[in-house]
């Protein structure tokens, strides 16, 4: 089922010459009992308009925490965000007053989050839950968005929408849930979707549809795409553009196939080597890198990877390496250029 | 043998699927299951019919009317009751004072769960220095011991409000002090209550969905967190009514609570105990009626409990 025109057209497209989504130097913090964690530790990237990024990195590297952050999600406290700016189609979104973030999220900025098991109020409606944005930011009422909410639910591929809307979140499978939130995340035609890992908590052949899904509604509706992961696998179908993360910095930034074929960081570069690959032999052991992340508490004040790095040099105990320019597609924060093995 | 299409039956919608329980249909299976809440509410719907059928049957006048000549006269055919110590028919009193009692209790209950779930919701979704401040006061009202704190405001109250009309009827206006105060009493136990659940369901994944699509805080509050406690606050209001008839009855007994002519269960008692032995008619009637209402309310929160706890496994 393709979505109408009328569908499309409630979306805003603001035409700029610039990014979509900047963000610069982001600095996220939390402040616990056992000290300061830094979740996010400058970090800066850029979505153009109609471009699927994809942001990668292992657990706890701060790549929720930086979206949670642009959008406000973040409780403060204990959150802080403590320095950093990110401009959305002119405004900055972290001086946004709450009532006017209220109005981007879900209306302009999306998001789908990981777990569709517990992302869906157990005691509402899907159908109470699907029109709420609906009716709080494009004013629609009640019977125009039960309207809409059915052709969504259709888009996304739930048979029998008419009457699913009457039912609760535990009568539907986690596969049919992720649909369903991708058709909320979507309803009001947002320009920018971050998707956190939707994918996780599904099993392999509902993963592969979810993803095919999220990347036909973004052609539909030519609406950019943040997309979260840690599967490598997802990234190289999906992505335009790929941001690789690491203890809350920005390792390595490419277009897809550049980081693929030439990763220039070694973590990256380790990231590729550990991933299975169908032609492995059956007895060969996994790649992994050894050791663990570094702990969140203590401020990074070198290269965060340099304890796991077999290129390691001296200075990379002294400072961290700054985002540099390799390539027009290409960015890397590295002193060590792993091909040559000398300093950059 | 070979199957054609054909020899497939076609089934209807009906023998596809059964239709899922609505959460209220699983909730009153349950209830059904709970013999003294089933008892309860009986009782309780007989009671009712007794204090608002009665009606069609004594007039309020008749049952104010005072006849000394016929004070203290034992139950009988004309007064099957009795009469009371200035000769009002106890019959007729206490069909009017069940119409009281009923209403203290739903309307006190109400007050108590406005504020309740109103303090113990921001509190709890909030945080911070609005929780600290709210729940020091709510364990301040908490820690005045209710009875001491309702006689002295119904003292400080009796008299000053006017007789008001309401569906027909035309009441002390003494009984607005008591529901309000009442209410204005009894909510911290609720108000802790719904604060534990608002603290840890705030903390679900979907709250932060829906935050992330734009859902106004106010919303989010009542629409989405409040959906998910409604058990623990049906339970505590049900139990709320019965607690406000007997708080009602006992301000009442002590003479401060709902003045006469006005009859309440509880302004019966009234002076009764000078006649525990002479004139048993005056504090049997209504003494059986408190406890018979509150018995049946408290078994029917106890099955509510029971029946909408979403940890029941049973069907």
């Amino acid at each position: 089922m393709r979505l109408t025109r009328a569908v499309v057209q409630y979306s805003k497209f603001e035409i700029s010459m610039g990014h979509l989504l900047k963000v610069d130097n982001l600095v996220t913090k939390f402040h616990t009992p056992e000290g300061i964690v830094h979740a996010v530790n400058g970090v800066s990237f850029h979505v153009d308009d109609g471009e699927t990024l994809a942001v990668v990195g292992e657990s706890a590297c701060g790549k929720t925490v930086t979206m949670l952050s642009i959008l406000g999600l973040i409780p403060i406290p204990p959150g802080e965000i403590s320095s950093g700016s990110a401009l959305y189609t002119n405004r900055d979104l972290l001086q946004l007053s709450e009532d006017e973030i209220e109005s981007i999220r879900g209306r302009e900025i999306a998001m789908i989050f990981q777990d569709s098991m517990t992302s869906l109020n157990p005691v509402l409606t899907i159908g109470r839950q699907m029109t709420e944005s609906l009716i709080v930011h494009l004013g629609f009422s009640h019977e125009k968005a039960v309207e809409r909410a059915i052709e969504m639910l259709t888009a996304v591929g739930i048979p029998d929408a008419k009457n699913r809307l009457s039912e609760y979140p535990h009568q539907f499978s986690g596969g049919m849930r992720q649909r369903v939130m991708i058709a909320m995340a979507l309803s009001c035609a947002p320009s920018l979707v971050i998707a956190d890992e939707p994918t996780t908590a599904l099993d392999v052949t509902i993963q592969s549809q979810i993803v095919e899904l999220v990347i036909r509604f973004q052609e539909e509706l030519g609406m950019s795409l943040i997309w979260i992961t840690h599967d490598l696998g997802v990234v190289a179908g999906v992505a335009d553009r790929v941001i690789v993360m690491y203890s809350g910095i920005i390792l390595e930034e490419a277009v897809v196939d550049e980081l693929y074929e030439a990763p220039l960081h070694p973590y990256t570069n380790a990231l590729l080597a550990a991933l299975p690959r169908i032609d492995q032999e059956t007895h060969e052991p996994l790649l992994s890198i050894p050791g663990a992340p570094p702990n969140l508490l203590i401020k990074p004040k070198y290269c965060p990877f340099a304890p796991r790095c077999k290129y390691v040099r001296d200075i990379c105990r002294q400072s961290i390496p700054p985002l540099e320019m390799v390539d027009v597609n290409h960015q890397v924060a590295c002193w060590v250029n792993i091909e040559t093995g000398e300093l950059r | 043998m070979e199957t054609t299409p054909d020899a497939i039956p076609l089934l209807i919608h009906d023998e596809l699927e059964t239709p899922p329980l609505s959460l209220w249909q699983l909730a009153w299976r349950r209830f059904k299951r709970h013999r003294m809440a089933i008892f309860g509410t009986i009782c309780l719907l007989a009671i009712c019919a007794y204090s608002l059928g009665g009606a069609l049957f004594y007039s309020e006048a008749y049952a104010n009317y005072t006849e000394t000549g016929l004070r203290l006269n034992s139950p009988s055919a004309a007064h099957p009751f009795g009469t009371d110590t200035v000769g009002r028919d106890i019959l007729a009193r206490t069909i009017y004072g069940g119409q009281i009692s009923l209403l203290i209790g739903v309307t006190a209950m109400l007050v108590m769960v406005i504020i309740g779930v109103l303090i113990g919701a921001v509190s709890g979704y909030f945080g911070g220095k609005i929780d600290s401040l709210l729940m020091r006061f709510t364990e301040a009202v908490l820690i005045v011991p209710q009875i001491f704190l309702l006689l002295v405001i119904a003292k400080f109250f009796s008299g000053t409000i006017p007789d008001i009309t309401l569906l027909g009827r035309t009441f002390s206006g003494s009984v607005v002090v008591i529901v309000l105060i009442i209410g204005a009493t009894s909510w911290p136990y609720l108000a802790r209550i719904v604060r534990a659940e608002f603290l840890s369901l705030k903390e679900n994944e979907f709250i932060l969905a829906a935050r992330s699509t734009g859902t106004p805080t106010n919303q989010i509050i009542f629409k989405h967190i409040l959906p998910n406690c409604m058990a623990p606050i049906i339970v505590a209001a049900t139990l709320g009514v019965a607690n406000a008839i007997t708080l009602e009855a006992y301000i009442s007994f002590l003479g401060l609570g709902v003045k006469p002519p006005t009859a309440t269960w509880g302004n019966m008692l009234d002076g009764a105990h000078n006649y525990i032995e002479t004139a048993y008619w005056l504090w049997l009637f209504p003494g059986l009626l408190i406890t018979l209402i509150v018995l049946s309310i408290n078994f029917i929160g106890d099955g509510l409990r029971d029946a909408l706890d979403p940890r029941s496994r049973s069907v």
